[in-house]
């Protein structure tokens, strides 16, 4: 065993003295009003000892874990404490889980977003629960006379073989909290782990299964007032007037006023990316009254800028796909050189429209704001960074600022923006009361940070022996630039060129689960599938071809390239295997496999037979090389969900625009995918090779829609190129 | 606004409130029933899903003034101690990932099983059809519905 240093993140293991008197306590206690099971009520102890900022341990031996990091869905809730416990040496059933608020002194980063919340947090995680076992070894070690290297735990006992000592950690608990926070620790080899790498279900699991209030919108405060908000219909449009007076007096109505959430000089953080800079607020007793006065309000909106439709940004898109960039993002060898003394010539062209989010629960954020202090609750996915423009726009200091997170009804990179939270602080202010701001599933989807629209060109060279020789990609996105010039097949290609374009407009965009790679990766591979087919070769044998390239002879220099051609190769092996990738059976299926987030994922996709142009997919085969996996049941759930996300967005959802104004607001018109259209069948196979662990709440979306894509050539002879691929018609015979 | 005695998960709850209020907004904003979740507005999610006489029910457009003396079983009602056979498989699957769409899919479930305790995969399908999960549980979701009809 090696010891640790306990640098990283060593604020964390000094107690919190503050913890009685502010900081972690906030005036209202949100964890406490859900209720606890039976179970977990009659085991409370009666003593809490705090022996770091992510743990307490109680006299009876039971034991809180802060999950620090924002929980929307990804199951960090449980993953994160399950580190922090495997290092306590601690008994799964003796945990009790809570979200812990923000709190920057304590804990780094507590963003949720980029699949990085395990990854970054493994080390913070371990040393707390390593550290915490030490102290309880030493305090063991002083009451029984006996060296602290001695003494061994298991499952939250303490023993000591020489003298037959043994104590659980509740009765050392107290005595621990006065121990010295040791300066190195020993962690555990990844071999000894016993709750790391088991099954273990979701923390919330009988809350949400009952319904109990965990979520932003389930908030209540006595007193509280409902906000909503009225923002432009069409986008380039800013506010002129209204006919505020007629709808004050209706019923449950308490004000309706126009606010500045960004006025002119206010400091902005990037999560206040895609706010609208002004609003309208009516503020009333009730959501349906709320939204009926919404429906009476006639707000006048005039347009300052562009009012922008999908056909412009498609043909502005199309165009930047003709223009050559002056400097290339990458560029190798010599494409067009090789590409006039290629044997065959491969070229096309891939597009995908603006996505909402589409969180089910729609942005909300309840704020209390005094002039001492100003309160606020709710889903966000960024709150250190709310909390800076909070304080900026209220003109308080960050420290009256106090950020609590819910649990949040999906987050896909939506809930990284939160102007909401700063409309909720602005309003709760203006009111003088406690109010929870809540969209409309209508504000939600019209209200912008979309994913990018996005279109890219390919062409590839082959030789006369069907080697890859050249390879060009030019992309464009709306506010984005969509490649990953050092994204393979970088470094495996001698010559090797990378655009990008970016067309700026005025739809606001943002990160949406996987930025990027939820579209470059199905594109990339579904030509990659066209190259191989022209080459004669297998499409798995083609790329494992072009990994051993990359491995035993790179292009280029091999750091530059954003991707291990080991393990990359590994999960297309695996799941070749698990495939029986020889033999399909008669089923269309299609490969595809991409590295992104930190974690590398392949896919074979079966499809039914039958079915016509659009047949629903039967099976997929997915293997995942994340290194160790801390939950595999919840591993499993993300790496499930994100393939029929993919399926599904890629398949059937767009967001449109006419004269600047979004063709969808509900689902109505917004397609998602539904049930009887969801794959089968799913089967996950994790590489075990006990690197340390990266994340996993993106990596298994963007590969599965070139998987789709490439099964839907096999079953229909056509290649799908534009999303989503309902539309994608065959041409007209005759 | 007009007084309403209505019959939810087994008690009379009296309300004052417009007429035209979906019930949706009664059990949420009035009697703090916020098991059930409201994600559309206009029933083509499923998220609000009651049980209405026991019948699957999307109570965002089911106003006040329609219920009568209908009983109404939310999922706080469904059952005393979060033990409905749909409940329990739920957890057994460990189906939620950020769980807002699963009273929604539970109720939807529960309503089925009762008229139909052993439902083949597309009968499950079609029932569940009208719920969303963003999230994509839909897999787990189909486990979990064979499991509480095979208990």
């Amino acid at each position: 065993m090696t010891l640790v240093k306990t640098k990283i993140g060593r604020r964390a293991f000094i107690r919190n003295t503050g913890l009685a008197s502010g900081g972690l306590v906030i005036g209202f206690n949100w964890l406490a009003s859900c209720k606890m099971t039976p179970e977990q009520v009659s085991s409370l102890p009666k003593e809490w000892f705090e022996l770091n900022g992510f743990l307490k341990v109680g006299d009876n031996g039971m034991v809180t874990i802060m999950s620090p990091n924002p929980e929307i869905g990804q199951n960090i809730k449980t993953a994160m404490p399950m580190i922090v416990a495997e290092e306590l040496d601690v008994a799964w059933k003796d945990v009790i889980v809570e979200q812990a608020p923000l709190n920057t002194d304590i804990f780094t980063r507590q963003i949720a977003g980029g699949s990085q919340s395990i990854r970054q947090g493994w080390e913070s995680l371990r040393m707390a629960g390593a550290t915490a076992k030490q102290m309880l070894k030493e305090a063991a070690a002083q009451s029984w006379g006996v060296s602290a290297d001695e003494i061994t735990t298991k499952e939250g006992i303490l023993s000591h073989e020489g003298t037959g000592n043994a104590a659980g950690y509740g009765e050392m608990a107290s005595a621990a909290a006065s121990i010295e926070v040791p300066e190195e620790v020993q962690l555990k080899e990844t071999s000894d782990f016993s709750i790391i790498g088991t099954d273990t279900k979701n923390v919330d699991g009988k809350k949400i299964v009952t319904g109990q209030p965990l979520y932003g919108l389930d908030v209540y405060k006595e007193g509280m007032l409902t906000a909503m908000i009225v923002h432009p219909p069409a986008f380039g449009m800013t506010y002129k007037g209204m006919n505020a007076d007629a709808v004050k007096s209706m019923p449950g109505i308490k004000d309706v006023f126009h606010f500045e959430v960004y006025p002119e000089g206010i400091e902005k953080q990037w999560s206040d990316q895609g706010g609208i800079p002004e609003l309208v607020a009516i503020v009333g007793d009730s959501t349906w009254e709320c939204m009926q006065a919404k429906k009476a309000l006639e707000v006048e909106w005039e347009q300052s800028s562009k009012a922008e439709s999908t056909s412009y940004h498609d043909e502005e898109l199309l165009a930047l796909l003709e223009k050559p960039t002056e400097t290339p993002a990458r560029k190798d060898g010599d494409v067009d050189a090789a590409f006039k003394n290629a044997a065959k010539i491969v070229e096309s062209t891939y597009s995908a429209p603006y996505l909402a989010h589409n969180t089910m629960e729609p942005m909300n954020f309840f704020a209390h704001v005094t002039p001492e202090k100003a309160e606020l609750l709710g889903p966000i996915q960024t709150p250190e960074f709310a909390e800076k423009t909070v304080a900026a726009r209220l003109g308080m200091p960050v420290e009256k600022i106090d950020i609590m997170m819910t649990r949040m009804g999906g987050g896909f990179g939506r809930r990284l923006y939160g102007p909401f939270v700063i409309e909720a602080a602005v309003i709760s202010q203006k009111m003088n009361a406690p109010i929870k701001l809540v969209y409309s599933r209508e504000d939600d989807m019209t209200q912008g940070t979309y994913r990018p629209s996005y279109k890219v060109k390919y062409k590839a060279g082959l030789d006369a022996d069907g080697n890859l020789i050249a390879w060009h990609v030019r992309g464009a996105g709306t506010n984005d630039s969509l490649v990953f010039e050092d994204r393979f097949p970088a470094g495996a290609v001698d010559n090797y060129l990378a655009e990008k374009h970016t067309l700026a407009t005025n739809v606001t965009t943002g990160a949406w689960r996987a930025p990027r790679s939820n579209f470059i990766a199905g594109a990339e591979q579904a030509f990659m599938d066209e190259v191989a087919e022209a080459s004669g070769k297998d499409p798995i044998e083609f790329r494992l071809e072009l990994f051993d390239r990359a491995m035993n002879n790179p292009v280029g220099d091999p750091k530059k390239n954003d991707y291990d051609p080991e393990r990359y190769a590994g999960v297309l092996k695996l799941v070749k295997e698990k495939s029986d990738w020889a033999n399909s059976n008669g089923k269309a299926r299609g490969v595809s496999a991409y590295y992104c987030h930190n974690s590398y994922v392949a896919q074979v996709l079966d499809l039914e037979d039958g079915g016509g142009d659009m047949p629903r997919v039967d099976k997929v085969h997915c293997a995942v090389d994340c290194g160790i996996v801390i939950n595999p049941l919840g591993a499993k759930n993300q790496i499930e969900g994100g393939i029929i996300d993919g399926v599904g967005h890629s398949t059937f959802s767009a967001m449109s625009f006419k004269d600047g104004k979004p063709e969808q607001s509900n689902f109505d018109r917004y397609r998602l995918i539904r049930h009887s259209e969801a794959p089968k069948n799913i089967e996950v196979h994790f590489v075990d090779n006990g690197i340390d662990p990266t994340g996993l709440g993106e990596p298994s979306l963007p590969p599965i829609i070139a998987a789709l894509s490439n099964a839907l050539y096999k079953a229909t002879g056509r290649r799908y190129y534009n999303q989503p691929f309902i539309n994608e018609r065959p041409p007209l015979v005759g | 606004m007009a007084n309403f005695n209505l019959n939810i998960n087994g008690e009379v709850k009296q309300v004052d409130v417009d007429p035209s209020t979906p019930i949706l907004w009664v059990l949420r904003d009035h009697l703090q029933l916020v098991g059930t979740k409201y994600g559309c507005g206009i029933a083509q999610c499923g998220a609000c899903t009651v049980h209405l006489d026991g019948t699957a029910t999307r109570s965002c457009m089911l106003t006040v003034s329609m219920v009568g003396n209908s009983e109404i079983t939310t999922i706080e009602g469904l059952s005393e101690e979060g033990d409905h056979p749909v409940q329990k498989a739920w957890l057994e699957v460990d189906v939620p990932q950020c769980g807002y769409c699963q009273a929604g899919q539970i109720m939807t479930a529960a309503a089925l099983l009762d008229k139909n305790p052993n439902p083949t995969d597309e009968e499950i399908e079609m029932a569940m059809n009208g719920n969303i999960c963003r999230c994509g549980t839909y897999t787990r979701i189909k486990k979990a519905v064979k499991l509480a009809a095979n208990s």
